[in-house]
């Protein structure tokens, strides 16, 4: 028997449990819309090391370290580590994974890594290969901007249609155990795709074309339709992104609006003068693992398609002149006995 | 329709949606900053020929650059140029304050990678392409002066 369903879904039948979780934010996001949701907001964000990849390391580090403690198990018995992030070759994942001592799978999907993530620990816990699996991405404003953009301290403008790169970390254990109701019930695998939007400052009209060919996907595979979500949230579209993606999908024939929502779109106070919003694999894995599940053990939400969106660039690759490609993975995550 | 088509219109309808830089604010902040940098290199090159009065003017307005250098260098260090440029544009670009962060902010940036590959060889990350191409500039006037 397949565990799959249409096309592009996968279907976790042992349902891998969400037992732990935990987010650590820089300030900035700190005195964002969702400070007191997050469990640890840095006073600075070099946190104590000589670089922002180092600092960025020591998130995820500690992202996955606690996330350990709040799932109340021993570290041996996370039998796997699926990380990534934005910096070159991955290190700040990998250097992470040095000190922790548990068998690591690095993962690139830019900023889709914690759908991507969620979806490799689904496939370990619900196969039987893990007992339990640290899902865990992250990303530095800092290390961000100084590999893909210019040097921080450059008196340059931003253009409107920019967005802010989150400096955030999260980490979800997923384990087959009952001490916990919120589980992994299925993904959808995207497809790469690219429309060719060729301006690496508008990275979410890139990447909409992506979510909106993952979310009618998984709902097609599913046969469901947007309202059977308490909650569509994506990765880190911003706020011309997400509207974009609302348009293809009425465009296709469906409405959504009532319960999307976009993690870039509403990490940031307005106030804060980041444009269209964050960006980064910490945007949707900090908001994810905090906001998100917290409400979700409060029964307040249900179900919850996540869909985390990549753009798959390099600096290279924009320089001479290629297009975007991006991919969106969605994971829909449910508490038991919802429908 | 065809991928070709599709893009296309993709592309004119997020050109349609986008949000635009709006120009007269942008004008206004560079035009006030710029100039306030304008008067206060004429000043230094006043204050100059003031206190040393056997100094020429081109003397003094050489002193004035360095200065402006030296001021906008301090900025970046302290952390307090990247506000003022994302202000004012190029009101902060284009005077000599714009070339002398241009190179100390990637300086900094850099210094982390090391004295000779971080920080002496990524400093013109920026500001080489202007001084390259200053140098390609002067190269064709001089050839062309040489014939005139």
């Amino acid at each position: 028997m397949l565990n799959r369903l249409g096309k592009q879904t996968l279907l976790f039948r042992n349902r891998p449990k969400v037992v732990g979780s935990y987010s650590v934010v820089g300030p900035k996001e700190g005195r964002g819309n969702f400070g007191k949701f997050f469990d640890k907001i840095l006073e600075d964000d070099l946190f104590g090391e000589k670089s922002y990849e180092a600092a960025e390391s020591k998130m995820l580090k500690l992202a996955i370290t606690e996330a350990i403690n709040n799932a109340k198990i021993n570290k041996d018995e996370i039998d796997a580590l699926f990380a990534g992030d934005l910096m070159n070759q991955i290190i700040s994942s990998s250097f992470a994974a040095r000190k922790l001592d548990i068998p690591y799978l690095g993962l690139f999907g830019a900023c889709s890594t914690m759908a991507e993530s969620l979806i490799m620990g689904s496939c370990y816990v619900d196969g039987g290969f893990a007992r339990y699996a640290a899902c865990a991405t992250g990303s530095h404003f800092s290390s961000a901007e100084k590999q893909f953009r210019f040097p921080l301290e450059l008196g340059t403008q931003r253009p409107p249609t920019s967005q802010w790169t989150v400096t955030g970390t999260g980490c979800t254990i997923l384990g087959n155990t009952s001490t916990s109701n919120i589980y992994i019930e299925n993904a959808t695998i995207g497809k790469v795709v690219d429309w060719n939007v060729t301006d690496a400052n508008n990275m979410g009209a890139a990447m909409a074309p992506a979510a909106m060919s993952t979310l009618k996907a998984h709902l097609d595979d599913t046969g469901r339709t947007p309202e059977d979500y308490d909650l569509i949230l994506t990765g880190d579209l911003g706020k011309l992104g997400s509207e974009i993606l609302m348009d293809l999908m009425e465009y296709n024939g469906y409405k959504i609006g009532n319960n999307y929502n976009d993690c870039g779109q509403m990490i940031f106070s307005n106030t804060q003068k980041t444009f269209m919003g964050g960006s980064g694999c910490g945007c949707g894995a900090s908001i994810l693992n905090s906001y998100i599940y917290s409400r979700m053990r409060n029964n307040e939400l249900k179900s919850v398609l996540f869909i985390a969106t990549g753009a798959l660039m390099s600096t290279v690759s924009s320089q001479q002149g290629n297009s975007i490609p991006s991919i969106a993975h969605a994971v829909s995550i449910k508490i038991e006995g919802s429908k | 329709m065809n991928e070709l088509e599709r893009n296309e219109r993709y592309n004119a309808y997020v050109e349609a949606k986008m949000p635009k830089t709006k120009p007269w604010p942008s004008l206004f902040h560079a035009f006030w900053v710029g100039g306030l940098i304008c008067c206060l290199g004429e000043l230094i090159k006043d204050l100059c020929l003031y206190f040393f009065p056997y100094m020429t003017t081109q003397d003094a307005a050489t002193w004035s650059l360095v200065a402006l250098i030296i001021l906008a260098a301090l900025f970046t260090g302290l952390g307090i140029f990247d506000r003022i440029g994302a202000y004012a544009g190029a009101g902060t670009i284009i005077p000599i304050t714009g070339f002398s962060n241009s190179i100390a902010s990637p300086a900094v940036e850099f210094k982390r990678e090391g004295l000779v590959f971080g920080l002496m060889s990524k400093m013109f990350i920026i500001a080489g392409p202007v001084i390259v191409s200053g140098v390609v500039a002067s190269i064709v006037v001089g050839i062309i002066y040489l014939f005139i």
